[in-house]
C-alpha cells in the first residue's frame, strides 16, 4: 500500500536524545503523551507539523545515533511519522524501528527537499518524489528484517512462531 | 562464504554461540549468555514480553534489571516504572539491582555475570563496555531485549572488524579517555557503524582493566557494535573472586581479516576534549583551555571507577574546587564507593568541595542530580555531550578525562591536567 505525505527534512547525525530527550523518556511508559516532545530539541514544532496529516522524516547520514531507547521509534510512530528516510542509519535505531513497525528507508535523500510531497510503496519498493516528478531507488530490507516486518514486528513474530523462526 | 582464513574475536564468539562457521556479513541466531535492562528500557521490555504472552525468562540467573538512570526516583512516574521492574523480578526470579547499587555497566562485570568469551545483549547502548574484558556485548532495544530474555537467543549480523592499534606509551597526564576521544575525532560518529572494533597494542596492554573499560564503553560513539579486547593476565586476575563462571578467552587469529586497520602513536596524543554538541567534535585541550565552566561531573559508566576517583583525588588533595563551580561525583557502584571510602578518596574529594550523589548514572542523562542552567558550560567524564543530554538544551557539555575534569574544577575553566603530572608522578 502506498503512503503519500509531506517531507520534513533535517540534517546528519540526528541522535536519539534529539528524537526523545532523556528528561522525558524516563518519566513514563505512555508513548502517546511523550510524542508531543518528539524531535523537540531540534525543532520544537515537529509534532504540530507532522501530527495532523502525517509526514516523512527525511535526514542525512547516521540517523538515530546514540542510545538504545526504543522510545525513539515509538514517539515517531505516535507523532504520525509514516517512515524515516535517510542516507544511512545507526544500527540500534534501525533494528528498533523494524521491531516496532516504523518503516525505515535507506536512500539518497539529496533528491528530497523540505516540503516535497512523497509517495512510498514499501511492498513494491518504489519511492516517488511527486513534487519533483522523480523516482528515488532504494535497497530492499535484508531478508531477516523483511520477514520480521511481514510478521508485524518481533512481538508478532514470537506470538506466531513461539520463538525465533528465522 | 567460508574461507580458510582466520577469524576475528567477533567471528569466533559468534561461531561458538551459533554453532555455525560464522564470518562477517553472515546472519546468525546465537545463544546469549546474559541479558540486561536498565530503568529507561526495562519497562518497555516487560511490556513487550507481556504482549508476546511470555511470563518467564529463559534463565532467571542470566537476566538482570538495574535501576541506575533515574535512581533514587525523582518523580512519581519513575517510581511507577521502578515498581514494574521490582515486580517482574519477584515474578521471574531474575536479578534486580535496586536503587543505589550502581551503573549497570559496572555491576554486570563486577558481579561476574559475564566472563571472557561470552556473548551478551543489554538494553542500553553502552553495553559495549564489557568488550574490555573480552565479552562480545552489544546494545539492543527493549523488544530485542525482551526476545532475548524469553528465548535466550537473538539474531545478529556478524560484523566486520575495524582494528585499532595504539603503539608506544601514554605520556603523563594522558589517559585512556583521551585515546578514545582521539579516535572519535579521527573517524567520526559513524566511522565504525555496523562494525566491531578490536583494540590492541602496547598501550592497551599497559592499561588497567578499569581504563580499558573507558575505551570499550565509547565504541558506540563511533557507531560500533562492540569494542573488543583480548583477555590477558590482568583480565583474568580482575575476575578472581567474581562469581562462579570460568573465563574462556578468545584471541583473534593471526590471519584474521579486518575490514580496516588504524594505528596510532600514543606519544603523539595529548589530553583531548569533545566540544558541544557531538562526541566527534574533538580537539586537543590547548584549543579550549580557559573556557569557563559552571559544573564538573566525575562519574558514569565511562569514568566512574576506582582508578578514576583515585586520579581526581590525587589532583584535588589539598586543593579546593573553584567557588563558582559545582563539582558532582557519582561512583559507578556501591562497591566502588566503599573501596573509595576505604582508600580515602571520598574524604579528599569532599574536603575539596565535591558533591557526592548516589552510585548510578548521576546527572549524565538529564533526569536528576545536577541539571545545568541556561548558557552554562559543563566539563564531564561522560560519554555523550548531545544538546540537552543533561536536561537543558541551552547548556554546553565538554567531555574529557577524570584528570582534565579535576584540573578544570579547581580553576573554574577547562585546564590541561598535565601540569599535575610533571616529573612522571603518574
Amino acid at each position: 500500500m502506498a503512503i503519500t505525505a509531506k517531507a520534513f527534512k533535517y540534517g546528519d547525525d540526528i541522535n536519539t536524545d534529539y528524537i526523545i530527550s532523556g528528561k522525558y523518556k524516563f518519566k513514563s511508559n505512555d508513548m502517546e503523551a511523550m510524542a508531543v516532545h518528539a524531535m523537540e530539541d531540534l525543532d520544537a514544532d515537529y509534532y504540530n507539523k507532522v501530527h495532523p496529516d502525517g509526514g516523512f522524516l527525511v535526514a542525512g547520514t547516521n540517523f538515530g545515533m546514540g542510545s538504545s531507547r526504543e522510545q525513539a521509534p515509538l514517539v515517531l510512530i505516535h507523532s504520525n511519522t509514516k517512515a524515516v528516510l535517510a542516507k544511512t542509519f545507526a544500527r540500534i535505531f534501525y533494528r528498533n524501528a523494524i521491531n516496532t513497525g516504523l518503516p525505515v528507508v535507506e536512500c539518497d535523500t539529496d533528491q528530497i527537499a523540505d516540503g516535497d510531497s512523497l509517495e512510498l510503496d514499501l511492498e513494491a519498493g518504489v519511492l516517488r518524489n511527486l513534487t519533483q516528478g522523480t523516482e528515488i531507488p532504494f535497497a530492499p530490507l535484508p531478508p531477516v528484517m523483511a520477514q520480521l516486518l511481514a510478521d508485524g514486528g518481533l512481538v508478532e513474530h514470537f506470538k506466531k512462531h513461539g520463538g525465533f523462526a528465522l | 562464504m567460508s574461507t580458510i582464513s582466520g577469524k576475528t574475536i567477533a567471528e569466533k564468539i559468534f561461531s561458538a554461540h551459533s554453532g555455525t562457521d560464522a564470518h562477517a556479513g553472515d546472519i546468525v541466531v546465537a545463544n546469549v549468555d546474559f541479558v540486561m535492562g536498565q530503568d529507561g528500557t526495562s519497562p518497555l521490555a516487560i511490556r513487550a514480553l507481556n504482549n508476546m504472552g511470555v511470563d518467564e525468562v529463559f534463565d532467571p540467573n542470566k537476566v538482570a534489571l538495574v535501576m541506575d538512570h533515574s535512581s533514587p526516583s525523582p518523580i512519581e512516574g519513575v517510581s511507577a516504572l521502578h515498581t514494574i521492574m521490582r515486580e517482574f523480578g519477584k515474578k521471574t526470579g531474575c536479578h534486580v539491582y535496586d536503587v543505589g547499587r550502581g551503573v549497570c555497566h559496572q555491576l554486570i562485570p563486577e558481579a561476574g555475570h559475564v566472563v571472557p568469551g561470552d556473548l551478551m545483549v543489554g538494553c542500553d547502548s553502552h553495553t559495549c563496555t564489557y568488550g574490555a574484558v573480552n565479552v562480545f556485548s552489544t546494545g539492543v532495544g527493549s523488544t530485542d531485549g525482551a526476545a532475548a530474555m524469553a528465548a535466550g537467543k537473538l539474531w545478529f549480523k556478524v560484523p566486520d572488524t575495524l582494528r585499532v592499534t595504539y603503539n608506544g606509551e601514554l605520556k603523563p597526564g594522558v589517559f585512556s579517555k583521551d585515546l578514545i576521544l582521539y579516535l572519535a575525532g579521527q573517524i567520526g560518529a559513524d566511522g565504525a557503524t555496523y562494525m566491531a572494533l578490536e583494540f590492541d597494542g602496547s598501550v592497551i596492554d599497559a592499561l588497567s582493566v578499569d581504563a580499558r573499560m573507558t575505551i570499550s564503553n565509547m565504541a558506540i560513539e563511533v557507531g560500533a557494535k562492540a569494542g573488543l579486547m583480548k583477555a590477558d593476565a590482568k583480565t583474568l586476575a580482575w575476575y578472581e573472586g567474581r562469581g562462579e563462571k570460568t573465563p574462556a578467552p578468545v584471541d583473534p587469529d593471526a590471519d584474521a581479516i579486518y575490514a580496516r586497520e588504524l594505528m596510532f602513536d600514543a606519544a603523539a596524543i595529548g589530553p583531548q576534549i569533545a566540544k558541544p554538541h557531538s562526541v566527534d567534535n574533538v580537539s586537543p585541550i590547548e584549543e579550549v583551555e580557559g573556557t569557563p565552566i559552571a559544573q564538573g561531573y566525575l562519574g558514569t559508566c565511562t569514568n566512574g571507577r576506582l582508578e578514576d576517583l583515585a586520579i581526581a583525588a590525587g589532583i584535588l588533595a589539598g586543593r579546593k574546587v573553584h567557588p563558582d563551580v559545582r563539582f558532582i561525583v557519582a561512583p559507578a557502584s556501591k562497591q566502588i564507593l566503599l573501596d573509595a571510602i576505604e582508600a580515602g578518596y571520598i574524604q579528599t574529594l569532599v574536603e575539596a568541595g565535591a558533591i557526592m550523589v548516589t552510585p548510578g548514572c548521576g546527572p549524565c542523562v538529564g533526569t536528576h542530580n545536577g541539571v545545568p542552567s541556561n548558557g552554562e558550560n559543563v566539563i564531564s567524564t561522560a560519554n555523550r555531550n548531545f544538546r540537552g543530554r543533561m536536561g537543558n538544551s541551552n547548556a554546553f557539555i565538554y567531555l574529557g578525562s577524570p584528570a582534565t575534569v579535576a584540573a578544570s574544577v579547581i580553576e573554574g575553566a577547562i585546564t590541561d591536567p598535565r601540569k599535575y603530572f610533571e616529573g612522571g608522578v603518574r
